[in-house]
């Protein structure tokens, strides 16, 4: 059975693309077959952080409008042979999808795949609306900070309203991910815990994607963090929500606090 | 933590950030599904002056104005040339 995974957040630069490109690539690797579809029409990105940017032929919007077919435009990973993507398109026409016609590619989409993840764009217009539209389940990425927080109470609100699963009285089964966790900052009580974050948002956690410079290295070679340094905290981190996304129970573990805490004791003390 | 905060020598604003989102949100919440009151209220506005006049649903405008001792209800409806005659004929 098929599954549609929304990867949304309401705010921007919370790391929506990076997650849909190291969840959709740790799911492959355990052998599901995956489609990461880009929904942000006009600022596609996800091509690029998975380093398929110059493959790039035909486009959902083509696919929406029947201009191409749906194998035409997907486009294999060359890594991954579960992974496949299906990028937007840079025209810069919000209009350009359609309810129906989104729900005809991913209906199509739900025949092929085991799991269907739409990344979606920032913000709440019709974007972000038609990429939960059709979710079975949403991962909401979330940073320990007070807009970021606001957003996915938006989000949230948004999930269980606005989607076909709520529109016919169903659940949309929620997870948040929280991720660029400072734990140095966290300790020093400058950041939300990840306590504050959930009792916030009441909403089951999925995983702690700490901030890490493997994540930005990762995007620069365009290569999801789960394949170009799975030893990195970030990749062990997002390889263990897609464990849990797989119903495995996995304990959860505080990206490096202690370690954080060290180093700001020692750093003190050396300056 | 409290030792630490006698090195760093803040308060933590986690704690501020926290409160303040929790007040924010339970607002915010209350409001949530609710429809767009100034939205049916022009709406339903349009549609009585609509039975006499015909006007251009563009120059009707709703504005609300909450303050903290009064609140306003300001609506402003431009009536097309030739609307005082249909009113004249239909009074």
């Amino acid at each position: 059975m098929a599954k549609v995974l929304v990867v949304t957040s309401g705010k921007g630069g919370v790391g929506k693309t990076t997650t849909t490109a190291a969840m959709g690539a740790a799911l492959a690797q355990a052998g599901e077959k995956v489609v990461v579809v880009d929904f942000d029409v006009g600022l596609r990105n996800l091509d690029l952080v998975l380093g398929a940017e110059r493959r790039v032929v035909f486009d959902l919007i083509n696919v929406v409008h029947g201009v191409a077919k749906l194998p035409q435009a997907l486009i294999r990973d060359k890594r991954l042979e579960n992974l496949w993507l299906l990028p937007a398109s840079q025209t810069k026409d919000k209009d350009a999808l359609t309810e129906d016609g989104v729900g005809r590619v991913i209906h199509e989409l739900r025949k092929s795949f085991d799991w269907v993840i739409c990344d979606s764009p920032a913000g709440i217009e019709r974007g972000a609306m038609l990429a939960m539209r059709y979710a079975d389940e949403a991962l909401i990425v979330t940073n320990p900070e007070v807009s970021s927080v606001r957003d996915s109470d938006r989000i949230i609100g948004m999930l269980d309203s606005k989607t076909v699963r709520a529109e016919n009285g169903e659940r949309v089964e929620k997870h948040i991910l929280i991720t660029r966790y400072d734990a140095g900052r966290a300790a020093r009580g400058e950041m939300l815990s990840i306590d504050d974050v959930l009792e916030i948002l009441a909403t089951p956690l999925l995983g702690i994607v700490p901030e890490s410079q493997d994540v930005l290295r990762a995007s620069n070679v365009g290569c999801p963090v789960t394949l170009n340094s799975p030893a990195s905290a970030p990749a062990r981190a997002y390889h263990d929500a897609m464990r849990r996304l797989l119903g495995e129970t996995v304990e959860m573990q505080i990206p490096s606090e202690r370690k954080g805490l060290m180093n700001l004791l020692l750093g003190r003390r050396a300056a | 933590m409290s030792v630490l905060r006698l090195f760093t020598g803040r308060a933590a604003s986690a704690p501020v950030a926290r409160e303040r989102l929790q007040i924010l949100l339970a607002h915010e919440r209350s409001l949530r599904g609710q429809p767009d009151l100034l939205m049916q209220l022009r709406e339903e506005i349009l549609a009585v002056v609509s039975r006499h006049v015909v006007l251009d649903p563009d120059k009707v405008i709703v504005r609300m104005d909450r303050g903290k001792h009064v609140s306003t209800l300001e609506v402003d409806i431009e009536l097309p040339t030739g609307a005082d005659r249909a009113f004249a004929s239909a009074g």
